[in-house]
């Protein structure tokens, strides 16, 4: 009895709040209205998406989010692997103090860093002490880049650092025992094993960096328009909440589809089967 | 110093100021089968892991065919390990698992598949190729990891418990093949185990560890039957212990009784350990025994019986294949020959 | 001895760019002037100042209580949720934990529009209860998620048990599985805290009528210039933080003794 109310109330619950909301945005997304007219079926707000402006944005959102994912495994990986080889005894600390940073608000983190970069910001005050004329740092492209991977690198480092500490150390051993030094062990071992953090690192990065607007607002002024800009626009300032679903519609359907494709790429090297839900 | 292929000269190894191998001498020569036997938390495996390159000694050197190798990584050393829990790579098919070390070496890929095809055939899996690793049980992933040890043509391998994980029947089944691997192909064997049956019945030389130090080096016959002190009476096979006291050469008195022994050398008076194996007793009627004692209880053991018998001060356990009832009254008898006596001051350290 | 020095600073400077923004901040709370890229001297104004400021102060409110009510929410539905989904058949199961990951791997952005979008059709006025249900609504597959594989760990017939020596349901739940999967819920329960009170995207689409939570107050105010009193409650929380997680991690060092 507990059991069945348990469970069909939860079912009502995403229902009213997961499937309903989406089916809502869904039936936005091919309707249109001029003033309070509903002008019926139509898969007009998709094919205005279709017109270069929009796709030039969904192209840029995908490259620039990107960029930042294969920055951040660059430069988290080698950190993931200083973090699982440390002595035990500082590793939690040093794993705490990797952590910090994120307890401390996304948004004001972000600004802080419109302080360093900014025209009369830290940065440049730094550079005139070496005589270099200041430069523009912030209102830029890479400025975006940086937020992003600022915001996002520890969901690279910590499933990689994960997948490392876990791994059994024997089969380190066993690949040495056989002949092969540090850099063949690293590229015949570690590595493809450590592959599925590298996967869930992937798409925890990827999937915030393509829709975000907040960082795009912060350091590019709003100069830059990234997918998560155009919906948010398209909600809140121009109030077309048809295209705005359109938009929204696409983005979720390329997100899922991008999670499912590593899923699978996770799990087809991963050693146990599929635990993910996709 | 040619024919011994490895070497240990006072091999050490503590963590944070611990000794876990306390200066340890012991060498190996070519073809021979060695196992180091001792309890848990004895230091074999720790020794075993200084040979293959994982740790290195705190102190103390190893020598392979003459050569120091006590700061070689452990690609470098010509010395395959077999693990305890196999480390197959779970990334690669059981193809990909043995042709491991020859890809390091670029074997051709010609002599790749033959080579492996020779190892599969020699662990009989032979066309398990494609096989993924975590379908495989654990008697064929060990077998796996055995040829993939062996493909590289070591002339030492290094076997870390490597039946521990297996049940009693393989086991068994695993040492035979095992030995008749190591003969055939002329190898020398380095076998770390816990199991003194194991080690008796595989090993042309036997090392006792415990608590760090070499406790004796033997044959297994030398092992058994001429155990050097009490810890390795007692460690090998079972034994009946007791305190004694050595009034001059040859006369020995333990469990209240005086007793012919064969054993000299020992101070007047002085206190030792009495060792007895248990089918050294013989059980006879009350009046011709020397002891007796009230069988407590017989347990049938396949080919024995093994009995505990209540003496006035002690209890005895006896491998017999005659049985006795239970509750009634033996005599024990104990010949010269058997009665092993040990020094207090070495064995149990 | 050359390689564990290139770690050590390769290290440092993850380290350094992680931590920079965060001194910043820090600095610039005791800086004693309104803007916040010049430094004119210390000054502790903005900490004496700042519960005088009624819109942080009203922010900071609105930010705890909104975190502390759907939390509550969350992890009481979750945790039901969950125990309802572990006694599901195979099939029924994999569709409602497929529903249940839909708002995890959704971006912030989709679930917040089409949270507005529901709130909008069915004429609720955007505001605190607007908030707090969209709050529980993004947290609770997340509670699900931690306690569920509690239950799995649990042997399957220990309900039974207690139900054959007695137990009502209630009973058993409250007295067999509860204790069970405490530490799940408690995760759970946590991670619900924390992803509302830093929450910016969904309360962003979800609120209106005056109720601002600090992630919207400084997303307003970013443009123009954020408040020194800001970077002053930046700084108190996050020692506070940075003090409770050192505590908990002297505290289960202990307990791994």
């Amino acid at each position: 009895m507990l059991r069945k109310i348990a469970s069909s109330s939860y079912l009502v619950w995403s229902f009213l709040f997961i499937i309903i909301p989406i089916l809502m945005i869904g039936f936005l997304s091919f309707t249109s209205s001029e003033g309070s007219v509903n002008t019926g079926f139509s898969f007009d707000n998709y094919k205005r998406f279709m017109e270069p402006i929009y796709l030039k944005v969904l192209l840029r959102s995908v490259e620039i989010a990107f960029k930042a994912t294969l920055i951040c495994f660059l430069v988290g990986y080698p950190m993931a692997m200083i973090l699982a080889k440390m002595d035990s005894k500082i590793r939690n600390l040093a794993v705490m103090l990797f952590v910090v940073p994120m307890w401390m608000n996304f948004l004001l983190r972000t600004y802080a860093w419109m302080t360093i970069l900014g025209k009369n910001g830290i940065l440049n005050k730094f550079l005139s002490l070496f005589h270099i004329a200041p430069m523009t740092f912030l209102y830029s492209e890479g400025a975006v880049l940086l937020g992003m991977v600022y915001n996002f690198l520890p969901f690279m480092v910590l499933p990689i650092y994960t997948v490392l500490t876990k791994m059994d150390k024997s089969l380190i051993e066993a690949a040495e025992d056989l002949g092969g030094n540090k850099g063949t062990v690293f590229r015949k071992i570690i590595f493809p094993l450590s592959l599925p953090g590298v996967v869930s690192g992937f798409s925890m990065v990827f999937m915030p960096a393509v829709s975000t607007f907040v960082i795009t607002n912060l350091l590019s002024g709003g100069q830059y328009m990234l997918v998560g800009n155009l919906i948010e626009q398209q909600f809140l300032a121009v109030n077309d909440w048809h295209f705005g679903s359109a938009i929204s519609m696409l983005l979720m359907v390329l997100i899922l589809l991008t999670m499912s494709v590593m899923n699978r790429l996770g799990a087809g090297i991963g050693e146990e089967g599929s635990a993910g839900l996709w | 110093m040619k024919d011994k292929i490895v070497m240990g000269r006072s091999l050490t190894k503590s963590y944070n100021g611990i000794e876990v191998v306390k200066g340890i001498d012991f060498w190996v020569k070519k073809n021979q089968f060695l196992t180091i036997l001792g309890p848990s938390g004895c230091g074999k495996t720790t020794t075993l892991r200084m040979l293959a390159g994982f740790e290195s000694p705190s102190s103390g050197q190893i020598f392979f065919e003459g050569n120091e190798i006590t700061s070689l990584p452990p690609y470098q050393r010509h010395i395959n390990t077999v693990f305890q829990k196999y480390a197959l790579f779970p990334h690669m098919n059981i193809y990909e698992n043995i042709a491991f070390g020859l890809r390091i070496n670029k074997v051709s890929e010609k002599e790749v598949k033959s080579k492996v095809a020779k190892m599969l055939e020699l662990v009989n899996l032979s066309g398990f190729e494609t096989r993924k690793v975590n379908s495989l049980s654990g008697g064929q992933q060990q077998r796996i990891a055995i040829a993939r040890a062996l493909v590289n043509e070591p002339k030492v391998l290094l076997l870390d418990e490597p039946l521990g994980a297996l049940d009693l029947k393989l086991r068994k089944d695993m040492q035979i093949e095992l030995k008749n691997m190591q003969k055939e192909l002329g190898i020398t064997f380095i076998y770390v185990t816990h199991d003194q049956e194991e080690a008796l019945t595989m090993s042309d030389k036997i090392i006792i560890m415990n608590q760090g130090e070499i406790q004796q080096i033997g044959t297994p016959t030398d092992i058994y039957n001429e155990p050097e002190n009490a810890f390795v009476a007692d460690f090998i096979g079972e034994s009946n212990i007791l305190d004694g006291i050595m009034h001059k050469d040859r006369l020995v008195t333990f469990a209240e009784k005086q007793f012919e022994c064969v054993d000299g050398g020992f101070k007047k008076d002085e206190p030792v350990d009495v060792v007895i194996r248990p089918e050294d007793i013989k059980m006879v009627n009350v009046d011709e025994g020397i002891l007796k004692g009230v069988v407590k209880s017989v347990v049938f053991k396949g080919v024995h019986y093994e009995m505990i018998i209540k003496g006035a001060s002690k209890e005895w356990m006896i491998h017999s294949t005659q049985m006795a009832e239970e509750g009634s009254t033996v005599g024990l008898l104990i010949l010269p020959d058997d009665i092993h006596i040990m020094s207090k001051e070495a064995g149990y350290a | 001895m050359v390689r564990k020095w290139i770690k050590w600073f390769y290290t440092m400077l993850i380290f350094a760019f992680l931590y920079a923004p965060i001194v910043v901040l820090m600095v610039f709370s005791f800086n004693d002037s309104k803007n916040t890229a010049k430094w004119e001297g210390f000054t502790f104004r903005w900490y004496q100042t700042l519960s005088e400021n009624g819109l942080i102060m009203k922010a900071l409110y609105y930010t705890v209580l909104v975190a502390i009510v759907s939390a509550l929410i969350a992890t009481v539905m979750g945790t039901l949720a969950a125990f309802g989904i572990h006694y599901m058949k195979t099939w029924r199961q994999k569709l409602v934990l497929n529903i249940n990951s839909i708002p995890i791997l959704n971006p912030d952005i989709v679930t917040g529009i089409s949270l507005m979008t529901l709130f909008v059709a069915f004429k609720m006025e955007l505001g605190l209860v607007t908030m707090i249900l969209a709050h529980v609504a993004f947290n609770v597959p997340y509670v699900v998620l931690s306690v569920l594989p509690k239950l799995k760990q649990m042997s399957g017939d220990t309900l039974e048990a207690a139900m054959d020596l007695g137990a009502t349901p209630w009973y058993a739940f409250r007295k067999v599985i509860l204790p069970e999967i405490k530490s799940g819920i408690i995760t759970g329960g946590l991670i619900a805290f924390t992803l509302s009170i830093d929450d910016f995207v969904i309360s962003y689409f979800n609120t209106g009528n005056g109720v601002t939570n600090l992630s919207i107050a400084i997303y307003s105010m970013a443009k123009r210039g954020i408040k020194p009193e800001i970077n002053a409650l930046a700084t108190l929380m996050f020692i506070f933080v940075l003090v409770m997680l050192i505590l908990i991690n002297k505290r289960t060092k202990i307990e791994e003794i």
